[in-house]
């Protein structure tokens, strides 16, 4: 008798191991992120001003004030700067790293001698903070000392290149730096997808006549579309969380010309005493990215099944 | 992916070819271009920087910018230069990246070889939790990390960086166990071994390449991150980063752009190593893991 309770209880246990092995992961999730998400839009909810969780007087508040954050947010003319530049700044970064990594990939792809010292040096800003290329970026199109200076000092004495100074133009600085970081990444997803088509078709459309321009019209590029998708995915979403760059380049400025809701968020939430504000701003990103990832994730994930 | 080295079988003339050679090295050299600018700028003398010589070689070879940046630069209001941020760093790193990354092997190894009801979901759940923008969790995590008595410190880092780090560990190793043969675990099953038996000697022996995806992955995120070191631990218990950017940034005294750059190296170098060692077997490891999908 004594055995088989004992037998019983091992197997039960061997049942329950794998649920309860996974389960201080689930827990940490659970709490830390969909909590934590709740507890936000919650905070957003009230007229908390700062942590932990006071209004203006220094009295302790949960009071709910509806949506009287999301009002007050989007009636700030730096909250809608913020939203222009994040148009902006998406829109001509995910379109320049897909056409740069589509264009490298493809000239890669035609039997480069040195294909295996190129692709290095085009990945490696991946590897990088992007504190550290926000430095070497901010002095390099700096007026004072940078590429301005520089061309200047070569004899071209008109030469102007302000950019990174200039309201209108600071956030294309931007632009510049993000493209270098990720484009080689983009590179590589193109060229895994292009290493994945069949040669064979390729060859009896040559056969046929095809110009190389047909062939990559008609043939290769339409074949590319799940790397398309997913450089499109990655992208809008590294876009929408950008913010260490910013900060390293510009800090947000000259004025307000480099602000996006990421720096908007940080700088109400922990400088300005509006938390509320700053947790209604965070709630408009996670409902952005979760726009463009939900549909993603789930197609994916049924796929597989 | 079958045929996954095969070229293109286009033909090119020769004209586009020098062409194609062209764009290649032109691009080769605007990658370049930064870390050209911050290693010859940081061995030079300020006063050649701000005469405009940038571009060129140093005139005069010094490493007083490095020995300043690592050693005795303002930090903050401290001159203790970048050296104690780099010893936060690996121990945030170290500790974070280990726990991770076992975490996410074991959670792998569940939702693929002990499937159970809803697990699919469970995992989205995780998945999606890789791709939020971090500034929801701020305000809440700074609660947290202050309830707890470790804001500020690299221990509650090193909670924040596993958290956040989990959902991509387990992607990983979910999609490379789901291409190992179930077969193995069932006929050790059937030889009596049990749970832990199993993982341990059937599939860790395995895992070498998706470790290295997983490890590497990990390091570079979290020695990287900038968003969570300045939000949570802003002085002594600073990361890497945010001290370069302290830096940087300070408004006080001339700008020493040679030591700016000197530190920015100093915090490039751990995952500019790891990328050059260990970068091949991360696209190898990231390609076997993504066979099926």
């Amino acid at each position: 008798m004594a055995a088989r309770a004992e037998v019983d209880f091992k197997t039960r246990l061997q049942n329950w191991l794998p649920k309860l092995v996974l389960s201080p992961s689930l827990a940490l999730i659970l709490v830390f992120v969909y909590g934590f998400i709740f507890f936000t839009v919650y905070v957003s909810f009230t007229d908390s001003r700062i942590l932990p969780f006071v209004d203006r007087s220094g009295q302790p508040t949960y009071t709910l004030i509806g949506f009287t954050n999301y009002e007050k947010l989007f009636s700030l003319s730096h909250w809608e700067i913020a939203l222009t530049n994040m148009a902006v700044f998406a829109g001509l970064y995910i379109v320049v790293c897909t056409a740069i990594g589509l264009m490298l990939a493809i000239f890669l792809d035609q039997k480069i001698r040195g294909e295996g010292m190129l692709r290095p040096l085009y990945l490696y800003p991946m590897a990088l903070s992007f504190i550290v290329t926000g430095t070497a970026w901010k002095w390099f199109l700096d007026p004072g000392i940078g590429i301005e200076n520089i061309v200047q000092s070569w004899g071209w004495a008109g030469f102007s290149f302000d950019w990174i100074k200039n309201r209108d133009f600071a956030i294309y600085t931007v632009v510049i730096a993000a493209v270098w970081q990720t484009s080689g990444f983009v590179m590589a997803m193109f060229l895994a997808g292009l290493r994945g088509i069949d040669n064979e078709i390729l060859k009896a459309a040559q056969m046929d006549g095809a110009s190389n321009w047909n062939l990559y019209r008609r043939i290769i590029i339409p074949q590319l579309r799940p790397a398309f998708l997913s450089a499109f995915v990655i992208l809008a979403h590294l876009a929408i969380k950008t913010f260490d760059l910013v900060i390293a380049m510009t800090g947000g400025g000259p004025g307000r010309a480099t602000e996006l809701p990421a720096t908007f968020m940080y700088s109400y939430t922990f400088s300005r005493n509006q938390m509320g504000i700053g947790a209604a701003s965070a709630v408009i990103m996670l409902m952005t990215i979760a726009a463009i990832m939900v549909p993603y994730l789930y197609a994916e994930l049924r796929e597989k099944k | 992916m079958a045929g996954a080295t095969q070229d293109t079988a286009i033909r090119t003339g020769r004209i586009t070819r020098t062409f194609i050679y062209l764009v290649l090295l032109l691009f080769a050299l605007f990658y370049m271009l930064p870390l050209y600018v911050m290693l010859v700028n940081s061995v030079k003398p300020l006063s050649e920087i701000t005469g405009g010589g940038m571009m060129s070689l140093p005139q005069v070879w010094t490493v007083e910018p490095w020995i300043k940046a690592w050693s005795t630069a303002q930090i903050g209001v401290q001159p203790t230069g970048l050296s104690p941020y780099f010893w936060n760093s690996i121990s945030m790193v170290v500790p974070a990246v280990a726990i991770s990354t076992i975490l996410g092997a074991l959670n792998g190894y569940v939702l693929t070889k002990w499937r159970f009801k809803y697990d699919t979901i469970l995992f989205g759940l995780m998945l999606f939790a890789c791709f939020i923008p971090f500034q929801i969790v701020l305000i809440p995590m700074a609660a947290v990390l202050g309830f707890l008595g470790i804001a500020g410190t690299t221990g509650g880092l090193v909670l924040v960086h596993v958290v956040y780090g989990l959902g991509f560990t387990t992607l990983y190793f979910r999609n490379y166990y789901a291409v190992f043969p179930t077969e193995l675990v069932r006929a050790a099953q059937i030889d009596g071994a049990g749970f832990f038996q199993i993982f341990w000697r059937i599939l860790l022996p395995s895992s070498g390449p998706i470790a290295v995806v997983s490890i590497i992955w990990q390091f570079t995120n979290i020695w990287n991150d900038f968003l969570f070191g300045a939000s949570f631990a802003s002085g002594d218990g600073a990361p890497m980063t945010v001290a370069l950017n302290n830096l940087v940034q300070s408004s006080t005294g001339v700008k020493e752009y040679n030591v700016h750059f000197a530190g920015a190296i100093l915090a490039a170098l751990p995952t500019l190593l790891v990328y050059i060692v260990a970068g091949r077997y991360f696209v190898r490891g990231l390609m076997a893991g993504s066979v099926k999908g």
